[in-house]
């Protein structure tokens, strides 16, 4: 059965979504995995608004709730040896304890972690990079296309990762 | 978020992306992309539900390994396990966000006018 994408959501929400004009984006870039999983040091990247606590500051959300169109666009790195206590989380959009409970459903360091331990993968990268999913109303993704997307492509490719699982929440 | 895959694809990584939304991901376009029927803030799965978090990451990776063009979507069979009425209302924030308040006068009126038709 396909995947039904308003399941879940209450009707002001995915008429929120339907209104949404974005063009589509073609041709899609393409890079093709240039050795075996059991060889590749996999990243991660969310937009579940996770951030190193103490560190890094949240993502901005009292500009946000002055200026509703607006989301964050910036990002924040997230160490791989992280602990659950020194996850915060900025999401205006989600209920965000199950976050606070076990980043892993949005970030799954433990999970790859235990992957690599039995040689499926073969490393986890060292820092992997958190959003904030809200990016203003209509939608404006041109801050992460041209300036922290490339950012963090640059990171991953520093540590020598060889790929990237992305999670939206 | 499929911009950002894009993104990080078009500089030469491959990525995939897990999506609750797989409307978006193909309306947008991204290069490989798991979807899953899970509630928003939950692409992997339930706090602690190990099981369950690597079944998902283990698709995704496969997608990983296993797409030939740009542009796949593979649909997961997980299923969620809480009733469809309280999953929706577990993942929504405890006050609408700025936005959603800000544009409910407006939606209401769509769905009226909708309805009218």
């Amino acid at each position: 059965m396909p995947v039904d994408s308003f399941k879940f959501l209450p009707r002001l929400i995915a008429t929120f979504y339907q209104m949404l004009e974005t063009p589509p984006q073609r041709p899609l870039p393409w890079t093709p995995l240039s050795k075996p999983l059991s060889d590749c040091t996999v990243g991660l990247v969310t937009s579940a608004g996770l951030y190193h606590a103490g560190v890094e500051p949240p993502f901005d959300t009292a500009r946000e709730r002055q200026e509703p169109t607006w989301g964050d666009p910036t990002y924040r790195t997230i160490p791989a040896g992280i602990r659950q206590a020194e996850i915060g989380v900025s999401h205006l959009h989600l209920n965000t304890a199950p976050l606070r409970a076990d980043f892993n459903i949005a970030l799954p360091i433990r999970r790859l972690r235990e992957l690599a331990s039995a040689g499926r993968i073969g490393g986890v990268a060292e820092r992997h990079f958190a959003f904030m999913g809200y990016q203003g109303f209509p939608p404006d993704a041109a801050a992460w296309r041209d300036r922290y997307g490339p950012e963090v492509a640059a990171h991953f490719k520093a540590q020598g990762v060889d790929c990237v699982l992305l999670t939206p929440t | 978020m499929p911009v950002l895959a894009r993104t990080l694809e078009a500089h030469g990584l491959p990525t995939v992306l897990i999506t609750m939304m797989p409307f978006w991901a193909e309306k947008i376009g991204a290069p490989r992309a798991l979807a899953v029927e899970f509630p928003f803030g939950h692409p992997l799965g339930q706090p602690h539900n190990v099981a369950q978090q690597m079944g998902v990451l283990a698709e995704a990776l496969a997608v990983l390994a296993t797409a030939v063009a740009p542009g796949a979507i593979v649909h997961s069979d997980a299923i969620w396990p809480e009733p469809v009425e309280e999953a929706i209302k577990a993942w929504q924030p405890p006050a609408p966000s700025p936005i959603i308040a800000h544009l409910a006068p407006q939606f209401r009126q769509m769905l009226r006018d909708r309805r009218q038709k």
